[in-house]
């Protein structure tokens, strides 16, 4: 495996600059400084708390549905800043798409919840097509292609992320976010969603936040760290620590808190 | 010492029914609940049954189809009454649930709970507390009384969307409101506009739990006689038209029941048993569509 930091050729997709962000007053994140490589998976790894979920809602400000969010900085998405006040997040998210915590697919059938996306940026091709391709990328196609008109609710809870792991990609997006998708899943569902997620790097980026370490050091090609410290306030702000190849984070890193954290001596 | 249900002795202690205090007072108390349950149930009963021994016997087919007779005479039936009370509440139907579940969307899907959106949920819920009669001298004294319709299946109409409204809007706000925020967020994360989201996914899925309000809605506003008598008025004919006066069943069992002549009390007693079967009839639908539902 190539380390991906040496490797200049990468093209960079998001480069977070200075982001610090705000609910109402209070300060969550601080000074994030960070770029994320094209067609590759970057793992957020770090304690409850520390604000690797919120930094990933920010890539397709699916925090501006939050109304005290604010966020001062920079994050660059090809050349474009996504926070000037021009760009229109419904565009955004349309590139750039999100799997969540929990599976959750709409109350529709399974085609109609891949179709949702393809139908929402008025695909104009073959929409069966697209459902089908969808549904092999998100490996799911050979479990449900004789039940495409059932609900997505009759699925276990591993085919139902899956399905919304096609969902995403049937909007075509450039980007796949997905926040802890395997928290809920049991492990052969985990290992299933992330040999999908090998599979899908070679046509998309992926940002992954996960909790689980040896997920991160399966899956991630880099790996960046949080933390959280305390403020004279008395309140919890998160910061970036270590941003490097994953093999670096788990194998020898420059900071003993990184070290402490990767071997399970707290959080 | 503590008491330790794990000691050699416990261990030995019989398990078979006691009859002590607390047996008796448990009984007791069951007791009760059960005659209160039963109680409840007495008038709920009496009166199906009595309805529908006065009224059965004048069921026929005359009922569905003819027109009351002129007091003194026999036969005849109270179609105009049936057909005016489906006209009527169809009216208030018709205009009651898009204006009540589009106010529900705003409340549920647009308003972010800000203050507009507070007061009228509480306009709403005092709403729904007024007295019926009240809502009939609202339409009276803005339709009839200015003369703009006159006494009509039209004011009538308006006078039970007045009542509809503000059960269909709350039933249908806690339905979108029960959707989980889960869902909106997925549609957003794909690049939904907030309408496509809500039109899509949040609408349909919360459509079950309104039509049952909806059918809760119908089922209060077809039994309503108050804002009918001088909204709707009566008639004993055909419905000529939406701006005449028309003939319900609960008008006409008010009517009827109180004059002295046998053959229109029968037909009272039979307009009271149709309009409990109407009234059962969609309460039952409401039940069975709730069966469906979504979350």
């Amino acid at each position: 495996m190539t380390n991906s930091l040496v490797d200049s050729s990468i093209a960079t997709v998001f480069e977070l600059e200075n982001v610090n962000i705000f609910y109402g007053n209070y300060r969550a994140v601080r000074d994030i400084n960070l770029t994320i490589p094209k067609n590759q998976i970057t793992a957020f790894i770090g304690p409850s708390g520390c604000g690797k979920s919120t930094i990933l809602r920010c890539f397709n400000r699916l925090n501006d549905l939050i109304e005290i969010f604010s966020l001062k900085g920079k994050i660059g998405y090809h050349g474009q800043n996504l926070y000037s006040p021009d760009i229109d997040p419904i565009e955004v998210r349309k590139r750039i798409g999100m799997v969540f915590q929990r599976p959750n697919p709409f109350p529709k059938s399974i085609y109609d919840n891949v179709a949702y996306g393809a139908r929402v940026n008025k695909y104009t091709g073959d929409l069966d097509e697209l459902v089908e391709t969808s549904l092999r990328r998100a490996v799911l196609w050979d479990e449900v292609k004789d039940k495409l008109k059932e609900s997505g609710f009759s699925l276990s809870g591993g085919q139902q992320q899956r399905l919304c792991i096609a969902r995403t990609i049937a909007a075509q997006p450039e980007v796949v976010l997905m926040d802890e998708p395997c928290s809920a899943l049991d492990p052969i569902s985990t290992l299933k969603v992330e040999e999908l997620m090998h599979e899908l790097k070679q046509k998309y980026t992926i940002v992954i936040v996960t909790h689980n370490m040896q997920q991160a050091t399966r899956v991630a090609d880099k790996t960046a760290f949080f933390n959280a410290e305390a403020t004279d306030k008395g309140s919890k702000v998160g910061y970036l620590v270590e941003y490097d190849a994953t093999s670096v984070i788990f194998g020898d890193p420059k900071e003993q808190i990184t070290k402490d954290y990767v071997s399970g001596r707290f959080g | 010492m503590i008491r330790d249900n794990t000691s050699e002795q416990n261990l030995g202690q019989s398990l078979k029914k006691k009859s002590n205090f607390r047996t008796w007072f448990d009984r007791f108390w069951t007791g009760v609940a059960s005659f209160c349950m039963i109680f409840t149930l007495i008038p709920l009963f009496a009166v199906l049954i009595f309805v529908s021994i006065k009224g059965l016997s004048r069921i026929n087919l005359d009922i569905f189809t003819r027109l009351p007779p002129p007091p003194g005479l026999p036969g005849g039936g109270i179609a105009n009454a049936i057909l005016g009370t489906l006209i009527t509440v169809g009216i208030a139907t018709a205009i009651a649930v898009p204006i009540g579940v589009l106010a529900a969307v705003y409340l549920s899907e647009f308003s972010g709970g800000n203050q507009v959106a507070q007061a009228i949920r509480f306009a709403t819920n005092v709403l729904s507390g007024v007295p019926s009669i009240i809502a009939g001298i609202f339409a009276y004294g803005l339709l009839v009384a200015t003369k703009i319709v006159g006494f009509s299946a039209i004011a009538g109409g308006i006078a039970l969307a007045v009542l509809m409204l503000p059960t269909i809007i709350r039933t249908s706000d806690e339905a979108l409101q029960i959707v989980p925020q889960d869902v909106r967020w997925a549609a957003m994360g794909i690049g939904a506009y907030n309408y496509q989201s809500v039109l899509k996914i949040v609408l349909p899925a919360a459509i079950p739990s309104i039509l049952t309000g909806v059918t809760l809605a119908i089922a209060r506003a077809a039994g309503e006689t108050a804002p009918l008598i001088f909204t709707a008025l009566f008639s004993n004919f055909w419905p000529k038209g939406l701006t005449e006066p028309i003939a319900t069943l609960s008008v006409l069992v008010y009517n009827f029941a109180t004059v002295p002549f046998a053959n229109q009390q029968e037909l009272a007693w039979a307009g009271s048993l149709i309009l409990v079967v109407l009234v059962l009839i969609t309460s039952v639908t409401a039940r069975w569509v709730t069966r469906k539902q979504v979350y």
